[in-house]
């Protein structure tokens, strides 16, 4: 479990980024993180793996402090997948830049060789194990970027924004994947503000408002909300706002997923006069 | 007013040392006052396309190009970025590489201090800029004070200080959340609607952007495989089989047509299908 | 090896006197201290030198970072110090000349903190320097800040990845910074990619003769700044060659070489 007591974190310039913050993430569990730019999601997910330190309260991971721990023995536990590849490449090949968390864990030689192959199937990117990881496209490094993390099988993994460019069959693949990996028992944490993305996943939604959290729930809950869809400053996925404008027609106002919607309208139509 | 902004005839181009063309054969006409939206898979040479509206390919980026591109009647072989500046603004994805100045006002100026303008011009332009995209408050402040969506209205500012007759915008909301790319879209359709400038939008997030265009183009690996007003290209299957991310009120209805329900025009908005399905839902009582 | 030593150098936007100078004119202090730093080597002179910065750093609101940046400095200023006095040179020059090297820094560092980089690329173009030229120049130092940003985050990334900078020898340490440098300098040409980019498309040097919107004008106080720079200049020099000063000397050297 990840558990967060009332943590705040100060920059050293004196921004209050996180301010109270009381948060516990259990094993297998499916998270999105969600807030405008700049409520302090990047901040937070940064203290999971030690990268920050708290300025108050407490961040434990497995119920060891993180003060105490260094940001590589953490990252055992916690894999924090960031936004941009290109901030982490410089590997001549793929299959190097999947090997490198492996190496500095101190996997034996056939361990890495088993583990990264492994993750390269896993990940569709057995064609490019050879290729240079700068020659790939947008899509292709997003993969090999997680490919590198899941190499070690952290038991949280944290993805940073993992929709950001991403098309809308490779947002169906991520979706599907992320599933296959919380099935197998992964604790998954996504940051995002990509609304209809997290509504088709369906996770528990935690939104993070100017440093506090301000709401934590279901997506269906949270996500047909306004109040909290107006505090985070989020816009409300359209089938939710379908409902709300389609509820005196008797509609549940917590659909946010387009099947369900679609069912729900098929009942009301045959119903008949 | 009449006229093509864009004309665009069997174009194809191969960057330099790549061995698959970007774009093949890509033929389209915009008109002026258009608001066009671009889309399409990862790496079907949507940011290629725009690359050619404003001469960066292929003056800026060398490579074998085929047919030709004219804009305001200029074929973009003989006529290089810096001539098209003043007809064509292109604004990029990434605000913070596009601001080159240490104020807002700064980089709004930058344009048309480039073009070679008067000082009074300048500073007239600049005022005018800066009052459409709503700035005056922050102009004296650098750009990395801002927020992510005030940045791209400084961008989009800095191109409109040239006064160009057409902006292309390469996925201006890709770095933004969603409130501040609602935010974007929005100034982007008032320069269309209120100034008639042509609008190329290129962009994933088609929710907030289709209700506002006039055509939608779909490429797929270099070619346009799809074009037409966006409630007719949402209402056909293959365009989500190709990984378009249609808006999800557009999908809704689309699926409620398959399933027998007699939708006659694929709404682009929540409001537009809210009304649809009243109407349905009155008829059945 | 800490960021502390580029805060003193960081521009920040504040409205005080010394930020309203005209850069010119606080570019021409920068020239007296420097001349003054240079001709002597009278530790009275240094010393004074430096402490003649300090009210002009609480004028320019800057002085918390002042402090932060000499105390970075001095790191190199003693090693000043041990060289000159291990090679057998009396104690306070050896001070002297480590108190020299604080003296310059000091004189760059307030004028950078209270200086823009785009009025600083305005005063070379009104020298005449290409467009061009001066154009580098501020996009240099407007770089710098985006490229620390870059850095952390390159840092951070193989950080999240076992990557341990602290570990090992030497040699090792150095190696670890492969994974650091190498996405650094990517993501540098493909910022500068994209720069390009967005200047062709905004009509770059698409004329030589420019007139840029804002007009840099020298004021009563750049030329009361002017005046007393240009005296200073005058009186430090015949000093320097005809009056002699009080000195403070300890002559104690050792003798190891």
């Amino acid at each position: 479990m990840i558990e967060i007591e009332g943590l705040a974190f100060k920059y050293p310039n004196g921004v209050l980024a996180l301010d109270d913050v009381n948060l516990k993430i259990g094993e297998g569990e499916f998270l999105a993180l969600m807030g405008e730019n700049g409520a302090g999601k990047t901040t937070l997910i940064k203290h999971f793996n030690g990268l920050l330190k708290p300025t108050a309260g407490v961040v434990r991971v497995d119920g060891l402090d993180t003060r105490h721990l260094s940001v590589a023995s953490l990252s055992r536990k916690v894999g924090l997948v960031f936004q941009n590849p290109d901030h982490q490449f410089f590997c001549e090949t793929v299959r190097e830049e999947i090997s490198f968390g492996l190496l500095n864990f101190g996997y034996p030689r056939h361990m890495i060789e088993k583990r990264v192959n492994q993750v390269l199937r896993m990940l569709d990117l057995e064609r490019y194990s050879e290729s240079s990881p700068f020659a790939l496209s947008g899509g292709e490094k997003k993969r090999v970027a997680l490919a590198s993390v899941l190499a070690w099988n952290p038991k949280y993994l944290v993805l940073d924004e993992p929709t950001i460019g991403q098309d809308a069959l490779q947002k169906e693949r991520l979706r599907n994947f992320i599933i296959q990996l919380i099935t197998q028992g992964k604790c998954v944490v996504v940051v995002s503000h990509d609304v209809e993305f997290v509504a088709e996943c369906k996770p528990r939604v935690v939104v993070l408002s100017k440093g506090r959290i301000i709401a934590d729930g279901p997506a269906h809950k949270i996500l047909s909300s306004e109040e909290v869809v107006g505090r985070g400053s989020l816009i409300m996925p359209q089938i939710a706002e379908l409902m709300k404008l389609l509820k005196k027609h008797g509609f549940p106002a917590e659909v946010i997923d387009v099947y369900t919607a679609c069912m729900e309208i098929q009942k009301r139509m045959s119903r008949g006069p | 007013m009449g006229g093509l902004a864009v004309r665009v005839d069997g174009l194809s181009f191969t960057y330099a040392g790549s061995p698959f063309p970007a774009l093949r054969e890509v033929s389209l006409k915009i008109e002026r006052g258009e608001f066009i939206i671009i889309t399409g898979p990862s790496g079907c040479g949507k940011s290629t396309l725009c690359r050619c509206l404003n001469g960066l390919i292929p003056h800026f980026y060398p490579g074998k190009m085929e047919g030709n591109v004219e804009v305001f009647g200029m074929n973009t072989r003989f006529y290089t970025p810096k001539h098209l500046a003043r007809f064509v603004g292109l604004v990029f994805q990434n605000p913070e590489n596009q601001l080159f100045s240490l104020s807002v006002e700064g980089d709004v100026a930058f344009g048309p201090e480039n073009l070679g303008f008067p000082r009074e011009e300048t500073v007239k332009r600049v005022e005018e800029a800066l009052s459409l995209m709503g700035l005056k408050e922050v102009r004296d402040r650098a750009p990395y004070e801002l927020s992510g969506g005030q940045q791209q209205r400084a961008a989009i500012a800095s191109i409109l200080a040239m006064r160009p007759e057409m902006v292309v915008l390469d996925e201006p909301t890709s770095f933004l959340d969603p409130r501040s790319s609602l935010d974007i879209i929005e100034a982007i359709s008032f320069l269309n609607r209120r100034l008639g400038i042509t609008v190329v939008l290129v962009e994933h997030r088609l929710d907030i952007a289709s209700r506002f265009a006039d055509k939608i183009y779909i490429l797929d690996e270099g070619r346009i495989v799809d074009e037409g007003p966006p409630h007719q290209v949402y209402g056909r299957r293959e365009t989500l089989l190709l990984g378009v991310g249609v808006p999800r009120i557009s999908l809704l209805f689309q699926l409620l047509r398959e399933r027998g329900i007699p939708v006659k025009e694929i709404p682009l908005t929540v409001k537009e299908g809210a009304e649809k399905l009243e109407a349905f839902l009155v008829d059945r009582n | 090896m800490s960021m502390s030593m580029f805060e003193g150098f960081k521009f920040t936007r504040l409205n005080t006197p010394m930020h309203r100078m005209d850069p010119r004119a606080k570019f021409l202090m920068v020239i007296v201290f420097f001349t003054a730093a240079v001709i002597f080597s009278n530790i009275i002179v240094l010393l004074s030198a430096l402490a003649v910065q300090i009210p002009l750093t609480f004028l320019g609101k800057a002085a918390h970072r002042w402090a932060s940046s000499i105390r970075s400095a001095s790191i190199l200023a003693s090693l000043i110090f041990l060289m000159n006095f291990i090679t057998g040179s009396p104690l306070t020059f050896s001070i002297a000349m480590a108190v020299r090297f604080l003296v310059l820094v000091s004189s760059f560092s307030l004028f950078f903190m209270t200086t823009s980089p785009d009025d600083l690329g305005l005063a070379l173009e009104r020298l005449g320097i290409p467009y061009t030229i001066c154009f580098t120049f501020t996009m240099a130092v407007r770089l710098v800040p985006t490229m620390a940003v870059d850095a952390q985050r390159v840092i951070d990334a193989q950080k999240s990845r076992g990557l341990e900078l602290e570990k090992g020898n030497i040699l090792k340490r150095v190696r670890n910074y492969i994974p650091i440098l190498i996405p650094l300098i990517v993501n540098a040409v493909r910022r500068s990619v994209e720069m390009a980019e967005a200047l062709e498309s905004r009509g770059f040097t698409s004329t030589k003769r420019r007139e840029p919107m804002k007009v840099l004008t020298l004021n009563r106080i750049d030329y009361l700044a002017i005046v007393f720079s240009l005296a200073s200049m005058i009186l430090l020099i015949y000093i320097r060659l005809y009056v002699s000063i009080p000195t403070f000397d300890i002559p104690y050297r050792i003798k190891l070489f």
